[in-house]
C-alpha cells in the first residue's frame, strides 16, 4: 500500500451516516463539493464542474456497461465457426451498437468528460471552467443525443456498422439511422461545447503564475483535444446530417443512381472520425504522463517535446483521413500522400513513448495501481502505435484492412490506450474526487487481471487479420476457430477485471479509508487543496511560484486548507534535495 | 446554434448570490477584464466551429458544382437575384447599425443602442420575410427538393437535349438541396441572433450595459457579422450562378 | 527476397505474396524490436528504481534536446523506408498488367457474380488459370462491397457507379477463400466464394465445358437491341461517334479536352451521355441509366472493346444466336451456374468471333500462361489464338 504520511491528515472518520454513499459534513471535517449541498436538484441543476463530472462519470458507465454486454456477445458467437447464437441481422446490430455506444458515448467522453471536468479548473488554478452554464448543457445534450440512440435501438436497432457508410446506410438498412444519427448529430454538440469551454478555460482562467509552461501535460493534451472537438466534430455532425436527410428526403448527395458519390461520404467521415480517435487517445496520453511523473517522482523528461508533440497529433490528424481509402478506389497519388502524412503522425507518438520511459530512468518507481495502468498503457499503446505502420505501408493495407488486424489495431488503441488510461486516471484522482482511498491491493489485482484479460482478446486477432478473416463476420471459416476461442476467453476474463474496479470503487465510497490531500506527494494543483475539494477548488486563489513537476519533500508541499495559516501561497524554499 | 445564445445568456445573467466585485461579474471569474476576454475568445472559437459546420456543406456544394456547372446554373437562374441583392444590402446595412449598436453600447448611450439593436433586428426580420416569400415561391412551383420535386421542361433551355433532361433534373435536385440546407441554416441563424438581440434590448432598457460591462453585446454583433458574412458568400454561389441564363426563363 | 514465412500467414498462391510477407516480416521485426526495447526497458527500470523508502526525492532530469532528436529522427528514417517498401508494392498491386485475362464481377447483395470473356458465367466461384495474370474489372449493383482474396493479398473495393480494378497472377493451384470484406448488410459474412486457381489444361478444358455466349457477344446482342447502332454505325454518317477502334483512344471532349475512352468513360457516357460529349456530336443520346444493369453494361464495354480496328467491319453476327441460353439478362439462378460448370458447351458460341486481328488488345493475353493453342475450342477465325473479344 502506498499511502504516505498524510500532511493533512483528516479528521477521525465518524461513523457512516446512512444516508447517502459519500460523505456528510461530519465525516470529512471541511465542507466540500459533495457536502455542499443535497438533494437530485442541486446535483441535476448543478453548474460545479465537479459535480458536472461526476454526472458524466455515472451516465458513461452505463454506456461502458451495455457497450460491454454487446462485446462479450459478440465475442460469444463468435465462439464457433457457424452463427448459431444469433441471427445474422442481429449479430450486425450487435456490433454496429457496441461500436456506437463505445466510440461516440464512452470514449469520446470518458477522459475530457469526466477527468478533464473535474481536473481542468483544479490543475490551473480556477474556481470553475470558463462558462459553467455551458458546461451543464453539455451534459443534457450528452444525455439527449444518448436517448435519441437509446431509443433507435430499443425500437430494433441498426445494422449499418459505427461507420455508416452510404449508400447502405442511405438506402438500404432501416430508417433507425436517421434516429441514431440524430443522436450523434446531438451528442456532437457536446462534444463542441466541452473543448470550447476547456480552451478558454486555460487560456483565461489560469490562476497567478500559471505559466503555459509551467501547466501539467494533463492540460497540454487536453488542449489538443479540444482544438480537434471543434474543429472536427462540426464536420461530423453536418455529415450525419446529411446522411439523414439523404435517407429522408433521396436526395442523392450520396448516392450514384442520382449523380452522387459514396465515396464522398468516407472522405467527410472519416476526416473527422480519424481526428476523433485523437479525441480518445490524446486525453489518455495526458493522464499518463501525469501518472508516470507522479508514481516515479520525476518530472517529465523532455517536458515541451511530450507538449508539442500533442499538438502535433493534432494538426497531423486532420491530414491524415485518406488512409482509410487506400483500397475504396482512390488514386494511388491521393494514397501516397495519406500514407506519408500518416508515417509523419506517428513520430510524435513514438517522441512521447521514448520519453515516458526515460521519465522513469532513475526515479523513485512506486508500484501503485495507478501506475501499473500507466505502464501497461505504454505497452499496449506501443504494440497499438507499431501495427499502425501496417496499415499506413500502403501495399500491406491492402492485404489487412477490413481484417480482424484492424479490429485488433484500433482496440489496442482504443482499450489498450484509452480505457487503461481512463482507469489509471480514476484510480489515481479517485482520492480527490471521493474523498476515499480505493484498495490498493484490489487495485492491483485488478490492473492485473484487465491486463491479462485484454491481450488475450485482442493479440489473437491480429493473427487472425493476417490470416484473411474480414472483420464485421457473424459466421466465419472453420480455420479460425482456434484463434477465435482463445479472443472469448480474453473476452470473458476482461469482462470479470473489469467488474473488481467496479466493485471496489462503489464500496470505497463508503468503506473507503479516508483520502489525505496529496496522497501521492504528487506536485499538482488539485492535490494542493483538499480531498475532496471545497465548491470553489480552492480556499485562497493559489500563487504558482514553483515549475510543473518540480517534487520536493511533502513539508514543503502546502495545502490551501481551511485550518491553514494566512499565507495564500505555499511556502516555496530552496529546500534541499536528497 | 442555440448555444451561442446560451453563451452570452451565461454571462447575461451572472449569479447573483456570488457577485463579488460587480453585479455583473459571475462567481468564478476574478474580474471583469478576465470574464470578458474568456466571453470573447469563446464566441471567436464557436465561430470557428461554425465555419467547419458550414465548410461541409460548402465542400458538398464546390464539389458538386464542378461535375455539374450546366445543372447548377440552369437551377440557381430561377432563383430571383434581386430579391437575393435586396436582402444582401438588408444584411450589409444591418450589420451597420449592429456595429452602431455595439458603439453606443461602449459609449454607454442607452438611447442609441436600444435604438440600433431594434433597427438591427427589424432589418433581420426584414431579411427573414424577403426569404420567406422565396421560400413559399419555391415550394409553390415543387422546388422543394421532396418526393414531390417537381422541374418542368420549360425551365431547362431548349439547347439541353431532350435525352439528358431527366439527368438534368436530378441534378437541379441536388441544387435546390443544398439551396435550401445552406439558407435554411444560416435563416436559423439569424433567427437565433434575433432571439439574442430581445434579450440584449430588454437589458439594454434595464440598463444593464455599462461601457466597463458590454459584453453582450459585443460578442452578439460578432455573431452578427458572421452570419453576414456567411450570407455574403451565400449569395453570388447561389443567386449568381446562371444569372446570365436568368432573362428567358423568368 | 526469400524470408523465412512467418507463422500465421496465409498461404502464398500468387507472385505478390511473398512480397507483401516480405514487408510483413519486416514490420514484425521493427515492432518486435522496438516493443521488446520499451518493455524492456521499463521492468529494467522499475525493478532498479523502485522506490526504496517513502520519503525519496530523486533529482530532477531535465530533459535531453540530443536523446530528443535521436529518437524523432531514426523512427522518422524508418517509417520512411517502409513507406517507400509499402508505396511501390501498392504500385504493383493497383497497376494492372496489360496482357492480362480479363473477368468482369459483379458484386451483388450477397453474391458475387462473374463473366469470363469466354462467355462463362459463374457464382461465388472463380476459376482462373495458374501462372497467367488476371484482370478483374468490378461493379455492384447495390451497395459497397470489397473483393479480397487473402491467399492472394489482394483486396479492392467494389462501388457502385463505376469501375475499381484488382489483378493478381496464381502460382498454385488450388481453392482459395474469397471474401466479401466491406460491410454489405445482413448476409455479410455469406458473401464468399472461392477461387479455383487450376492448371491451364484444366481451365481450357473447363471453360470449354459450358457457358453462354462471350460478354463482347452478349453485349453487341444489346447494342442491337437498345438500337445502339442506329446512331453508332460503322459508317461515320451515324448522327453518334463511330465506335469502331474508340477503345483505349484519346477522345476529344467538348470543353473538357483530351480524355481516355477507358471503362469509365465509356460507362459514363452510357448512363450519362450529357457528361462527356465528343467534340463534333450533340448531345442527343437519351441515358441507358436504370435500363440496363451492371452486367449488361459491362458486357457493351466488352463489346465495344472488341471493335478494335477500323477495318474490321463489325462483325454482324446474328442476333438472335445463342437463344438457348437465355443468361443475357441479370439475375441467373445461383446454382443454376454452381452446379453444373461443365454443362455441354452450347453450339453457337465457338462462331462467335468478334476478336480484331491485332487490334488494341495485346496478342495471345493469355500466351503467358503457356498453352499457346491449346485445343479449345475458342480459336475462332479472326487471328491465330486470338480469344474472341
Amino acid at each position: 500500500m502506498s499511502s504516505h504520511d498524510p500532511s493533512n491528515p483528516p479528521p477521525s472518520s465518524s461513523e457512516p451516516s446512512g444516508l447517502g454513499m459519500i460523505g456528510s459534513r461530519a465525516r470529512f471535517g471541511h465542507e466540500n463539493y459533495i457536502n455542499a449541498n443535497y438533494g437530485i436538484k442541486s446535483w441535476l441543476l448543478t453548474k460545479d464542474h465537479k459535480r458536472i463530472a461526476l454526472l458524466y462519470l455515472a451516465s458513461i458507465t452505463v454506456f461502458f456497461i451495455l457497450g460491454g454486454i454487446y462485446a462479450l456477445t459478440i465475442r460469444l458467437e463468435l465462439l464457433t465457426p457457424a452463427g448459431d447464437i444469433v441471427q445474422p441481422m442481429t449479430y450486425n446490430k450487435l456490433f454496429t451498437q457496441h461500436g456506437i455506444i463505445m466510440i461516440f458515448f464512452f470514449l469520446i467522453p470518458s477522459i475530457p468528460a469526466v477527468l478533464g471536468n473535474f481536473l481542468i479548473p483544479l490543475m490551473i488554478g480556477a474556481k470553475d471552467l470558463a462558462f459553467p452554464k455551458l458546461n451543464l448543457l453539455s451534459w443534457y445534450l450528452y444525455l439527449a443525443g444518448a436517448l435519441f440512440t437509446i431509443w433507435a435501438l430499443l425500437n430494433g436497432g441498426i445494422d449499418t456498422g459505427w461507420t455508416f457508410y452510404t449508400p447502405y446506410s442511405t438506402t438500404f438498412s432501416n430508417s433507425y439511422v436517421v434516429a441514431a444519427g440524430l443522436g450523434i448529430f446531438i451528442n456532437g454538440f457536446s462534444s463542441i461545447l466541452t473543448g470550447l469551454n476547456f480552451i478558454v478555460t486555460i487560456h483565461t482562467m489560469r490562476a497567478p503564475g500559471m505559466t503555459w509552461f509551467r501547466l501539467p501535460l494533463f492540460i497540454w493534451s487536453h488542449y489538443a483535444t479540444s482544438l480537434i472537438m471543434i474543429l472536427g466534430t462540426p464536420v461530423i455532425a453536418i455529415t450525419i446530417l446529411l446522411v439523414a436527410l439523404e435517407r429522408i428526403v433521396h436526395i442523392g448527395i450520396f448516392d450514384p443512381r442520382l449523380g452522387g458519390d459514396p465515396v464522398l461520404f468516407q472522405h467527410f467521415f472519416w476526416f473527422y472520425s480519424h481526428p476523433a480517435v485523437y479525441i480518445m487517445i490524446l486525453p489518455s496520453m495526458g493522464v499518463v504522463s501525469e501518472l508516470i511523473s507522479t508514481h516515479s517522482r520525476k518530472n517529465v523528461f523532455g517536458y515541451s517535446f511530450v507538449a508539442f508533440s500533442s499538438l502535433a497529433i493534432a494538426v497531423f490528424g486532420f491530414l491524415v483521413w485518406g488512409h482509410h481509402l487506400f483500397t475504396s478506389s482512390q488514386s494511388v497519388y491521393a494514397g501516397m500522400i495519406f500514407s506519408f502524412v500518416s508515417f509523419a503522425v506517428a513520430i510524435p507518438s513514438a517522441v512521447k513513448v521514448f520519453n515516458w520511459t526515460a521519465t522513469l530512468y532513475k526515479g523513485s518507481i512506486s508500484y501503485d495501481t495507478p501506475m501499473l495502468y500507466a505502464l501497461g498503457f505504454i505497452g499496449l499503446f506501443t504494440l497499438g502505435g507499431l501495427t499502425g505502420l501496417f496499415l499506413a505501408a500502403l501495399g500491406l493495407d491492402v492485404h489487412l484492412t477490413d481484417s480482424y488486424f484492424i479490429v485488433a489495431h484500433f482496440h489496442y488503441i482504443m482499450v489498450g490506450g484509452a480505457l487503461m488510461g481512463y482507469l489509471g486516471g480514476l484510480h489515481n484522482w479517485w482520492p480527490k474526487i471521493t474523498g476515499r482511498m480505493y484498495p490498493e491491493g484490489w487495485g492491483r489485482f485488478g490492473a492485473l487481471v484487465i491486463f491479462v484479460g485484454f491481450n488475450l482478446t485482442f493479440f489473437p486477432q491480429f493473427l487472425l487479420g493476417y490470416l484473411g478473416m474480414p472483420r464485421r463476420y457473424h459466421a466465419y471459416a472453420e480455420e479460425f476457430q482456434v484463434l477465435n476461442v482463445m479472443s472469448t476467453a480474453g473476452a470473458s476474463i476482461l469482462g470479470f477485471g473489469l467488474l473488481i474496479p467496479g466493485i471496489y470503487f462503489i464500496w470505497s465510497m463508503r468503506y473507503g479509508k479516508f483520502a489525505p490531500a496529496n496522497p501521492w506527494a504528487a506536485t499538482g494543483l488539485e492535490w494542493r487543496t483538499m480531498s475532496p475539494p471545497p465548491t470553489e477548488n480552492f480556499v485562497r486563489t493559489p500563487v504558482v511560484t514553483w515549475e510543473a513537476y518540480e517534487y520536493r519533500p511533502m513539508e514543503e508541499m502546502e495545502v490551501i486548507g481551511p485550518d491553514k495559516g494566512n499565507t495564500a501561497q505555499p511556502a516555496h524554499g530552496e529546500a534541499t534535495r536528497t | 446554434m442555440a448555444h451561442a445564445e446560451t453563451l452570452d445568456a451565461h454571462d447575461a445573467h451572472g449569479d447573483a448570490a456570488t457577485h463579488h466585485a460587480s453585479s455583473n461579474l459571475a462567481h468564478h471569474f476574478d474580474n471583469l477584464e478576465q470574464q470578458r476576454e474568456a466571453g470573447s475568445l469563446g464566441m471567436w472559437l464557436f465561430l470557428v466551429t461554425e465555419i467547419m459546420f458550414f465548410g461541409g456543406l460548402f465542400t458538398g456544394y464546390i464539389i458538386y458544382r464542378t461535375q455539374h456547372p450546366q445543372a447548377f446554373a440552369i437551377a440557381s437562374s430561377t432563383l430571383d437575384w434581386k430579391l437575393g441583392a435586396l436582402n444582401t444590402v438588408v444584411l450589409i446595412v444591418s450589420s451597420l447599425t449592429m456595429a452602431l449598436a455595439v458603439y453606443f453600447a461602449q459609449m454607454g448611450s442607452r438611447r442609441m443602442q436600444i435604438i440600433f439593436l431594434v433597427v438591427t433586428m427589424l432589418l433581420g426580420a426584414v431579411f427573414l420575410v424577403v426569404k420567406g416569400f422565396e421560400y413559399a415561391d419555391k415550394f409553390e412551383h415543387h422546388h422543394f427538393p421532396s418526393t414531390n420535386f417537381v422541374w418542368e421542361d420549360k425551365d431547362i433551355p431548349a439547347t439541353v437535349a431532350p435525352a439528358e433532361r431527366d439527368e438534368m433534373k436530378h441534378h437541379i435536385q441536388m441544387f435546390y438541396w443544398i439551396y435550401f440546407a445552406m439558407t435554411g441554416l444560416h435563416a436559423l441563424h439569424m433567427i437565433i441572433g434575433i432571439g439574442a438581440m430581445m434579450f440584449l434590448i430588454f437589458y439594454a432598457y434595464r440598463g444593464r450595459y455599462t461601457p466597463e460591462y458590454h459584453a453582450p453585446v459585443e460578442l452578439t454583433g460578432l455573431y452578427w457579422h458572421f452570419v453576414d458574412i456567411v450570407w455574403i458568400f451565400l449569395f453570388p454561389l447561389l443567386y449568381l450562378l446562371g444569372a446570365h441564363l436568368a432573362g428567358g426563363t423568368h | 527476397m526469400q524470408l523465412p514465412r512467418l507463422p500465421f500467414t496465409p498461404e502464398q498462391a500468387s507472385t505478390v505474396s511473398g512480397e507483401v510477407d516480405a514487408l510483413y516480416t519486416y514490420l514484425v521485426a521493427i515492432t518486435l524490436f522496438f516493443s521488446v526495447l520499451v518493455t524492456v526497458l521499463i521492468f529494467y527500470f522499475a525493478v532498479k528504481y523502485r522506490r526504496r523508502s517513502e520519503n525519496e526525492l530523486p533529482q530532477p532530469i531535465a530533459g535531453s534536446v540530443k536523446l530528443e532528436t535521436m529518437w524523432t529522427v531514426i523512427p522518422f528514417l524508418i517509417a520512411m523506408t517502409i513507406f517507400v517498401w509499402g508505396a511501390s508494392l501498392y504500385f504493383t498491386l493497383y497497376r494492372p498488367p496489360k496482357d492480362a485475362i480479363e473477368i468482369y464481377v459483379v458484386g451483388k447483395q450477397w453474391m458475387w457474380k462473374f463473366q469470363h470473356t469466354e462467355g462463362q458465367r459463374e457464382i461465388n466461384e472463380l476459376h482462373v488459370p495458374v501462372g497467367a495474370k488476371v484482370k478483374l474489372t468490378m461493379t455492384t449493383e447495390d451497395v459497397i462491397h470489397s473483393f479480397a482474396v487473402p491467399a492472394f493479398r489482394i483486396r479492392s473495393d467494389v462501388v457502385p457507379g463505376r469501375y475499381t480494378f484488382a489483378w493478381f497472377e496464381a502460382t498454385k493451384t488450388g481453392r482459395y477463400h474469397l471474401f466479401c470484406t466491406e460491410f454489405c448488410g445482413t448476409n455479410h459474412s455469406g458473401m464468399i466464394g472461392w477461387v479455383e486457381v487450376m492448371e491451364p489444361t484444366a481451365y481450357q478444358a473447363w471453360l470449354a465445358g459450358g457457358g453462354s455466349d462471350s460478354p463482347a457477344a452478349q453485349g453487341e446482342k444489346m447494342f442491337q437491341s437498345l438500337g445502339c447502332a442506329t446512331c453508332h454505325r460503322a459508317d461515320t454518317q451515324g448522327r453518334g461517334p463511330v465506335l469502331t477502334g474508340v477503345f483505349g483512344k484519346l477522345q476529344r471532349i467538348q470543353g473538357v479536352g483530351d480524355v481516355t475512352a477507358d471503362e469509365a468513360y465509356l460507362r459514363e457516357s452510357i448512363t450519362n451521355p450529357a457528361a462527356k460529349v465528343v467534340e463534333g456530336f450533340q448531345p442527343i443520346m437519351p441515358s441507358y441509366q436504370g435500363q440496363v444493369s451492371e452486367e449488361q453494361l459491362l458486357q457493351l464495354i466488352a463489346y465495344i472493346r472488341s471493335l478494335g480496328a477500323p477495318d474490321q467491319g463489325t462483325t454482324m453476327t446474328n442476333a438472335g444466336a445463342g437463344q438457348e441460353e437465355p443468361s443475357t439478362t441479370t439475375g441467373i439462378a445461383p446454382d443454376a451456374q454452381r452446379s453444373n460448370p461443365l454443362a455441354p458447351t452450347s453450339p453457337n458460341q465457338m462462331q462467335r468471333n468478334t476478336a480484331p486481328p491485332g487490334g488494341l488488345s495485346p496478342q495471345g493475353r493469355r500466351s503467358s500462361s503457356g498453352t499457346g493453342g491449346t485445343g479449345t475450342s475458342q480459336t475462332g477465325g479472326g487471328g491465330g489464338n486470338s480469344n474472341n473479344r
